[in-house]
């Protein structure tokens, strides 16, 4: 078979699964499991097979016209480059791991076939936003993620929580979509076309009339999709969603879709400085903000969450000072700790009971009782605060150091001011990543108090897949940084001494303040007894995770927040703990500009209808009742009544007569 | 004779039974005057064949005829209008018009609650102004 055969079947797969599981989900629940693994693990050897043949060469590009539609041709087309080879990779790897520990994880679960099969069709979707090489065809994909992050966000549909989370990604990212569409339009009236690589050919020969415009309202997209500032909001609410969804959300697909775009797109961006510009100060923002949000979140999976929004600002950063192979390289190596911290964070959840650390904190021995999820966590959490070797110490330092080469004075590609907001914020959010991953690792597992429950151990489908996933977390970054430039675009991707050393120390540093103030408020957490755990805790871990999720707001008083004098979060935030705990207050921000005057608006329509266009309604039925009332009047029942209302016509008839006749 | 006397008289009964059918409220005084309606027409009927045959060299006297029609049809109508009253009479334990009023327009369909008892009284009051009439 041709490579672009394989890459076709790579997405064509799980989509194949995903039809096949909806279909025989309720007839054949014995094939749901091997429907849901398979695809996805043949899709994963195939995506494999075109990258070992692509081999990071010239790009693999293959177009096929359906149908003359018009103006501007829409082709199926696929564009191979060393970054769709090894994003699609990356995108099988994780969506065959969160399959195998979806079976563990939703064993008992009744809706399980359709879940399976969503997933399915997101990881078909994500793997066909990575190999199309056609910009609607990849619009397919992207909307197709859209409405399954909705389902699936949405699985613990009895919760209030999952319901109003599932809502709120959908309209956040479509509130995004909508200028990415016109956006998409600008980008194919300017070029002519929407293949990806007739529109790189174009802007390399100046084919581009309103690149500011253009790159401006790609970003919206782009931000609503990789949860940048910000249309971040949705991402944190989704944690509200089963755990192995959040994995494969925030590491493979989804979250990685926006940032793969603008590495696609990315001579686009670089036509316009201003975008460029606009780019780095959402990633600064981004990075900063979810740093300080984390500190103070108590749900686990909203710590993580937080995470990814600051890793994805990482990625954003890159893109802003013009280094794809830097951003896609840090997509790879989170993609991979990512997967496995939510995966932990899952087995974690199920042992303990609860998804509240300060609980969590008041339990020993919890590390006792999930051996791989804590050996596992822990590999992770050192990469996710980029301590070396792990791998995320080197694609952070790549990032670092692409921002440190452009503030220094290689502004070819981009403006040096977006060198230095990137570098800096990148060095500030070093520090706090390592501060919220210490606090997380501390407070998870070095809880004092009780003895934690014993709910037996993980099934083994959940705690291979961890070790599966601790490979490339711990190695992947330190064996590839040589050999990957040659899949990109060849640009050294090697740590510089100045940003390693500033960011290793960086993170040293926000690590050990985190323990410093743990050891101070640990002492605390004895005297104020803290915590509930599930109510089923022999039940599989998606229905423990639900009921953590659900009582959460009951136990605590906010989804977000528990009120722990014991969280060193609190200790080193100061008076910001609380609002960085409620996302400073942007939900709050937003319920004012928009929903409020949405309600607003609706209530003054629902007014007119009500009141203006239904008077006229009312009005013209009125006269006619009336008329009518009138008339019954004569109804008396009384025969007498007709008989002389007869008579009196009978006359009235024949003095007529007589008078037409007499002609009178 | 003259064909005066019998068309005055004819036209005085009809008259009477008007009368009688518009103001009468027993059911049995109504059908009488229907009866005497449906005479007054027969007489008539009667008086102008008569009047016709005394100029036509042939008649078929289908005035006459005519008549015995009537009086037949007339017998039959009496004997199912009686039937009626008694069923009526026997059901309601009333023969009277003005109370049979089964098919006045009741409170119409968009009329609330508080329609119903003033419609009633105003039949109610209808009634006894009618009684008092009588």
């Amino acid at each position: 078979m041709t490579t672009t055969t394989l890459a076709v079947l790579v997405p064509l797969l799980p989509f194949l699964g995903a039809a096949a599981g909806l279909l025989l989900g309720r007839t054949a629940p014995g094939f749901v499991r091997p429907l849901a693994v398979l695809p996805t693990l043949a899709a994963l050897v195939l995506a494999v097979l075109v990258a070992v043949r692509q081999g990071g060469d010239a790009a693999v590009d293959a177009a096929t016209e359906l149908t003359p539609t018009g103006s501007v041709p829409i082709e199926l087309a696929v564009h191979i480059d060393g970054f769709a080879a090894l994003v699609a990779v990356l995108v099988g790897v994780v969506a065959s791991c969160v399959q195998i520990y979806s079976t563990g994880y939703l064993r008992d679960d009744p809706r399980y076939p359709s879940y399976a099969a969503l997933v399915s069709l997101f990881t078909s979707a994500m793997l066909l936003v990575v190999y199309s090489g056609d910009l609607i065809v990849l619009l397919v994909g992207w909307e197709v993620m859209g409405i399954c992050s909705y389902f699936l966000v949405g699985h613990y549909w009895e919760t209030p929580e999952a319901r109003a989370a599932s809502i709120k990604a959908f309209l956040v990212t479509k509130l995004g979509d909508v200028p990415f569409l016109i956006g998409l339009f600008a980008l194919a009236g300017d070029t002519g076309s929407f293949r990806i690589t007739k529109i790189l050919g174009a802007v390399a020969h100046g084919g581009l009339d309103h690149p500011t415009l253009i790159a401006l309202l790609l970003l919206a997209g782009v931000a609503g999709k990789s949860a940048q500032f910000p249309l971040h909001t949705w991402l944190p609410d989704a944690m509200a969603g089963p755990t192995p969804v959040s994995a494969l959300i925030h590491a493979a697909t989804m979250v990685a879709a926006g940032v793969y775009f603008i590495a696609r797109l990315l001579p686009v961006f670089e036509t316009s400085s201003a975008a460029m510009v606009v780019l780095a100060v959402m990633a600064a923002v981004t990075m900063a903000g979810s740093g300080l949000a984390a500190l103070a979140q108590d749900d686990i999976k909203r710590v993580l969450a937080y995470s990814t929004i600051g890793q994805l600002g990482y990625m954003t950063g890159a893109l802003a000072v013009a280094d794809r192979g830097a951003a896609v390289f840090h997509l790879l190596s989170h993609g991979a700790f990512k997967a496995l911290l939510f995966l932990a964070a899952g087995a974690v959840i199920h042992a303990a009971g609860t998804n509240s650390l300060a609980a969590m904190s008041r339990m020993r021995n919890l590390r006792d009782r999930v051996p791989d999820a804590y050996w596992t966590m822990t590999v992770a959490l050192l990469a996710l605060a980029a301590i070396p070797p792990f791998s995320g110490f080197f694609s952070k330092e790549s990032v670092l150091g692409a921002a440190e080469h452009v503030s220094t004075g290689h502004t070819e590609h981009a403006p040096a001011a977006a060198g230095w907001i990137v570098l800096l914020s990148g060095l500030l959010t070093a520090l706090l990543t390592a501060a919220y991953a210490a606090r997380l690792w501390l407070l998870a597992f070095r809880g004092r108090g009780a003895d934690a429950p014993d709910h037996g151990r993980q099934p083994l489908t959940m705690t291979v897949v961890l070790w599966v996933l601790a490979v490339p977390s711990l190695a992947l970054g330190g064996l590839t940084y040589r050999l990957l430039p040659d899949w990109f675009d060849g640009r050294d991707l090697t740590p510089t001494l100045t940003t390693s050393v500033l960011g290793t120390g960086l993170a040293l540093i926000g690590g050990l303040v985190t323990y410093a103030a743990w050891r101070h408020t640990t002492a605390l957490a004895a005297r104020v007894p803290l915590g509930a755990v599930a109510a089923h805790p022999e039940g599989d871990a998606g229905l423990v995770e639900a009921e953590a999720i659900a009582s959460h707001t009951p136990a605590y008083g906010n989804i977000a927040y528990a009120p722990d004098p014991a969280d060193p979060g609190r200790l080193l935030l100061g008076p910001l703990h609380h609002s960085a705990a409620v996302g400073f207050h942007l939900d709050a921000v937003y319920r004012a500009l928009f929903v409020r005057p949405v309600q607003a608006a609706a209530s003054l329509v629902r007014f007119l209808d009500r009141e203006v266009v239904d008077a006229y309604v009312r009005g013209a039925g009125a006269l006619p009742r009336w008329l009518g009332a009138a008339v019954r009047r004569a109804q008396t029942g009384n025969v007498q009544t007709y008989v002389s209302a007869l008579l009196a016509g009978t006359v009235v008839l024949a003095v007529a007569a007589v008078l037409v006749a007499t002609g009178a | 004779m003259h064909l005066a006397y019998p068309a005055v008289l004819s036209a005085l009964l009809f008259c009477t039974g008007l009368y009688g059918v518009l103001a009468r409220r027993n059911a049995i005084l109504v059908l009488m005057s229907v009866e005497l309606m449906l005479n007054a027409v027969n007489l008539n009927l009667v008086a102008f064949d008569v009047w016709l045959s005394k100029t036509a060299e042939e008649t078929l006297h289908s005035g006459q005829a005519l008549t015995l029609f009537t009086i037949a049809i007339a017998a039959a109508e009496i004997g199912i209008g009686l039937a009626i009253v008694l069923a009526v009479h026997r059901n309601r334990g009333t023969s009277d018009i003005d109370k049979l009023r089964d098919t006045a327009e009741g409170p119409g369909p968009d009329g609330s609650g508080s329609d119903l008892p003033d419609s009633d009284a105003l039949t109610a009051e209808q009634a006894e102004k009618a009684e008092a009439s009588a």
